[in-house]
């Protein structure tokens, strides 16, 4: 298990799909979590793993992908699967803080759910 | 067809080339092609996931918002002005919520602007004139393929000729791809930019002494190169992004940016201006403001308009539970807000208007399919920069357009009010 702070954001498969929510590409679009090369191997972790990611707002299962991102920083897609863990406290502003939250993740056998079952179980 | 206007990002560009036989657009960008290429849509109106004609659903829907003690209307980033103007009139029709996309994207910029102004240009000032850009917290490789351009990195404008006489920074927590194209790239640690900002503020204004070692994860060398590169430039621009926004300091952030622009306007030319995210974020804005004085988080409860995003963003009335019924207009708020604000959108009945099935369908009451603006209907959207542009019809449908649908409401919902 590691700890590192979550940012969301947007990529250009999520744009590119963003009018197709319910199909194949957006999916696969938005339901991994980008970890620094030295946070994936600590977790032994090999492209195709799943990893559970678990805030004080909520936890959610994604694919866990290497990318370009500092030690301790992750990054997940805007969409469902960053929505169910990030900080929906506004401070007033009306906005969700939804880059930098601090975020468990371990590895895990647990399947990634679809964009549909994620949606049922809130 | 030529000249096409895109209606996907803020960009807005308005040089594309449509191929109405192969119905493929030429010029744009991935972004921009995907938006043109055709996808599955919403096939027909329903009611409880029953087929249903447009009278039957508007109707349904006419009911639900006229019986509801307190609905919100939400989304209208995705639409033109003219169907957020009858939204507005609607909300106000049903002593309503009127919240848009902004909310969850550049509305801290807004309560930024209210305290300290928005001293901005239009992206052709940009272009002619800035002979430094710095992204902060922006990324448009990813979120605005063609700005850079266009506008802002490689665009030849009349004085700056090109990407040699432009400088581009870019500050982020990660190396973006926009990163890669930066002559300097200053990464911060996240939920730091109130604290950068700060320092460079202290650098310009003569008290780089009072700098520690590093700030926010950038080296004291770094930042006085920032600085030194900011001072120096004849025209800079910072266009900024949710980086800013969306993280520790929101609003805040925004603000602080803005002082540190106008420190920078004592001695050279700088702008600031937020990279606007749906095609017609802005004029979710601009028409509310226009029509009643405020840009978003609107409560009409009261019979006239009152303006707190503490109360009244869609985010903070769901999670008070404080709506009863909800309109979401060209939005997804099922996929795009947080787990504890969906919760109660599943608990009421929502009405969606929307050209394409998403999260939001999969809980809606009522669903009333829509033309696509850009495509299959046109209207007036405004730029990131507040340029309004006349965006065209160029294929036919039997699909009703926002502002028709909305026009139906309006009249059932009159009536139903009396």
């Amino acid at each position: 298990m590691i700890v590192v702070e979550l940012v969301s954001g947007r990529t250009l498969d999520q744009g590119a799909t963003v009018e197709e929510k319910l199909s194949e590409e957006y999916f696969k679009a938005v339901n991994y979590i980008e970890l620094s090369e030295g946070d994936f191997k600590s977790l032994e972790l090999k492209e195709g793993d799943r990893v559970r990611v678990t805030t004080e707002f909520g936890s959610v299962v994604v694919f866990a992908r290497k990318g370009e991102v500092p030690k301790g920083l992750a990054f997940i897609p805007m969409g469902p699967y960053a929505n169910a863990v990030i900080d929906p406290s506004t401070d007033g502003t009306g906005m969700p803080q939804f880059k930098g939250v601090k975020a468990k993740v371990e590895k895990t056998e647990e399947k990634v759910k679809t964009v549909k079952e994620l949606l049922e179980a809130i | 067809m030529e000249d096409v206007v895109c209606t996907f990002c803020g960009s807005v560009c308005d040089d594309g080339e449509f191929d109405a036989e192969k119905k493929k657009v030429k010029k744009f960008c991935r972004l921009g092609s995907a938006k043109f290429s055709e996808k599955e849509r919403i096939k027909a109106p329903m009611v409880d996931g029953k087929e249903v004609s447009y009278e039957t659903a508007i109707e349904k829907a006419a009911e639900i918002l006229a019986n509801a003690k307190k609905p919100l209307l939400y989304g209208w980033a995705s639409t033109a002005n003219e169907a957020i103007r009858l939204g507005v009139i609607i909300a106000e029709k049903l002593r309503g919520v009127y919240d848009q996309c902004a909310s969850v994207c550049h509305a801290p910029g807004t309560l930024a602007v209210i305290e300290e102004g928005l001293p901005g240009a239009t992206l052709g000032s940009v272009k002619n004139r800035a002979d430094l850009v710095i992204f902060w917290g922006a990324n448009p490789a990813e979120a605005h393929p063609r700005h850079g351009m266009r506008y802002s990195i490689s665009a030849k404008g009349l004085l700056i000729k090109d990407r040699k006489q432009r400088k581009v920074i870019v500050v982020d927590v990660r190396p973006t791809k926009t990163a890669k194209m930066a002559d300097l790239f200053v990464q911060v640690k996240p939920g730091y930019d109130y604290a950068v900002i700060s320092a460079l503020r202290a650098i310009l204004s003569g008290n780089a002494d009072v700098l520690p070692s590093e700030v926010g994860g950038v080296p004291k060398e770094k930042l006085l190169q920032l600085a030194e590169m900011m001072k120096n430039a004849k025209y800079g621009a910072i266009f900024y992004g949710l980086g800013v926004t969306q993280s520790r300091g929101r609003d805040r952030n925004v603000e602080n940016a803005i002082k540190l622009i106008q420190l920078l306007n004592r001695t050279t030319r700088w702008v600031i201006w937020p990279m606007r995210g749906h095609y017609n974020v802005v004029g979710a804005g601009e028409v509310p403001a226009w029509e009643v004085g405020y840009q978003y988080a609107i409560d009409f409860s009261r019979g006239y308009p009152r303006f707190s995003p503490a109360e009244f963003s869609a985010v903070e009335v769901l999670k008070r539970k404080d709506c009863d019924a909800a309109l979401i207009v060209a939005s997804d708020p099922a996929a795009h807000f947080p787990a504890a604000a969906v919760k109660h959108l599943k608990q009421i009945p929502v009405i969606q208007i929307d050209p394409f099935p998403n999260m939001t369908t999969l809980l809606a009451k009522v669903v009333i399919p829509s033309a696509v603006y850009g495509i299959e209907a046109e209207g007036t959207a405004y730029r990131m920069d507040g340029i309004p542009l006349r965006v065209k019809k160029i294929l036919e449908t039997s699909y009703w357009t926002d502002e028709r649908i909305l026009e139906e409401i309006l009249k059932r919902v009159e009536k139903l009010k009396g």
